[in-house]
């Protein structure tokens, strides 16, 4: 259940905007997910709303946007998408593959008053 | 809440760290720095009308920071830091007991300790003569960086030193934590099964050293070694992979070369820089 930490890091950094962008209240907050960045994204809404109690971000939404996993592959050179680390080309077979998308944990935007 | 470094230290409690709010500890391993990137997308200054703000923040950043803080931190001091990490069982305490036993007199060094609950790990630890602090993570499956810089903060250890941090026993979460070590060694015992590589490739992923601990068990039990590495090499192709047992001695030799090798390789780094000032 590191879903519970990672919602601290992003209130925490919800609090530092705060201070610097000078808002009050959030409405939503959109994360960006990678399919292979080890998160639950179901845990992450059971997290949010219990961690953002009592603070800045108390009753916001929020908004998973989910980033598919992509790699491409060095022997055949295509791009593909994969759904775990290890998977091998489903073109030709090879692996390892070069990850160039999954495995992002990123809040990308605020929506806030 | 800490009022230096804002940090709500819940349920973690570091031995001999008493963290009382009125505290005057000086978090000189934290830089404090405030995150630059986000920019409004719209912006009617003086009315409450909602706005986007973009963000493009990576949500673990605050933990890099305090990691990249201790890294700077172990590089000055020229220390090798190991970050192990297993599932609970795997022998990771035994492992290090022996270790710490074995090169006592050829190499100094220290441990953190992570569990979620009791002292009984770093008790272990201290009784080979080594410095230990424990962590406790009270509910937390996982050490983060900030942990580590205040452990840092009580724990005794000497520059040029090796500086071993057992993780909690989990597969999964540690594997998102830099805590600003050199490397992650994943140690794996037979008795688990060969097939977890695949199960948690994020951790193997992450590993640069895996330790297959309990070799004298394999007598007694159908585990495909070649398999097991096989699986290892499958999520990461560059994982080192040494065999050993941590209660009859047989494999250490190579562990002990291996952290040998390495640490000379970190001196390296660390006499050149001391020359460079």
């Amino acid at each position: 259940m590191h879903e519970m930490s990672l919602c601290e890091g992003v209130v925490q950094l919800i609090e530092e905007q705060a201070t610097v962008q000078q808002f009050t209240s959030v409405k939503t907050v959109r994360l960006e997910i990678g399919a292979l960045a080890g998160v639950e994204t179901e845990a992450m809404r059971f997290s949010f709303d219990a961690v953002a109690r009592g603070t800045i971000a108390d009753g916001a939404r929020l908004e998973i946007i989910d980033i598919a996993g992509r790699a491409t592959c060095p022997a055949c050179t295509r791009t593909v998408d994969i759904c775990a680390r290890f998977d091998g080309c489903p073109a030709c077979g090879h692996y390892p593959l070069e990850l160039i998308a999954g495995d992002e944990m990123r809040i990308k935007e605020l929506e806030v008053q | 809440m800490c009022t230096t470094c804002g940090c709500a230290e819940g349920d973690t409690k570091i031995e001999g760290h008493g963290h009382s709010h009125d505290h005057d500890h000086h978090h000189d391993h934290h830089d404090h720095a405030e995150h630059g990137q986000s920019h409004h997308a719209s912006h009617a200054p003086g009315l409450s009308q909602s706005r986007i703000l973009r963000i493009e923040q990576d949500i673990l950043s605050k933990n890099n920071a305090y990691a990249a803080e201790n890294r700077r931190q172990f590089s000055r001091r020229g220390m090798l830091v190991l970050n192990l990490v297993s599932s609970p069982g795997s022998g990771k305490t035994t492992l290090l007991t022996r270790t710490l036993t074995d090169l006592k007199h050829e190499l100094p060094m220290a441990v953190i300790e992570g569990d979620q609950q009791t002292l009984l790990d770093a008790e272990r630890i201290r009784a080979t003569g080594a410095h230990a602090i424990q962590i406790n993570t009270g509910k937390g499956c996982h050490l983060d960086a900030h942990m580590v810089g205040h452990a840092l903060e009580s724990l005794q250890t000497e520059d040029r030193s090796v500086l071993f941090i057992e993780n909690v026993g989990n597969l999964v979460c540690p594997a998102s934590f830099d805590l600003g070590e050199a490397h992650k060694v994943v140690i794996l015992s037979v008795t688990e099964g060969e097939d977890k590589p695949l199960k948690y490739p994020d951790m193997f992923h992450a590993a640069d050293l895996m330790l297959l601990n309990k070799t004298d068990l394999l007598p007694h039990l159908q585990f495909d070694v070649d398999q097991c590495i096989a699986n290892a090499r499958r999520v990461n192709p560059g994982i080192k992979v040494l065999q050993l047992s941590a209660t009859t001695g047989e494999g250490m030799a190579q562990w002990y070369q291996w952290l040998q090798a390495t640490r000379a390789v970190t001196l390296i780094g660390h006499v050149a820089t001391a020359a460079g000032e």
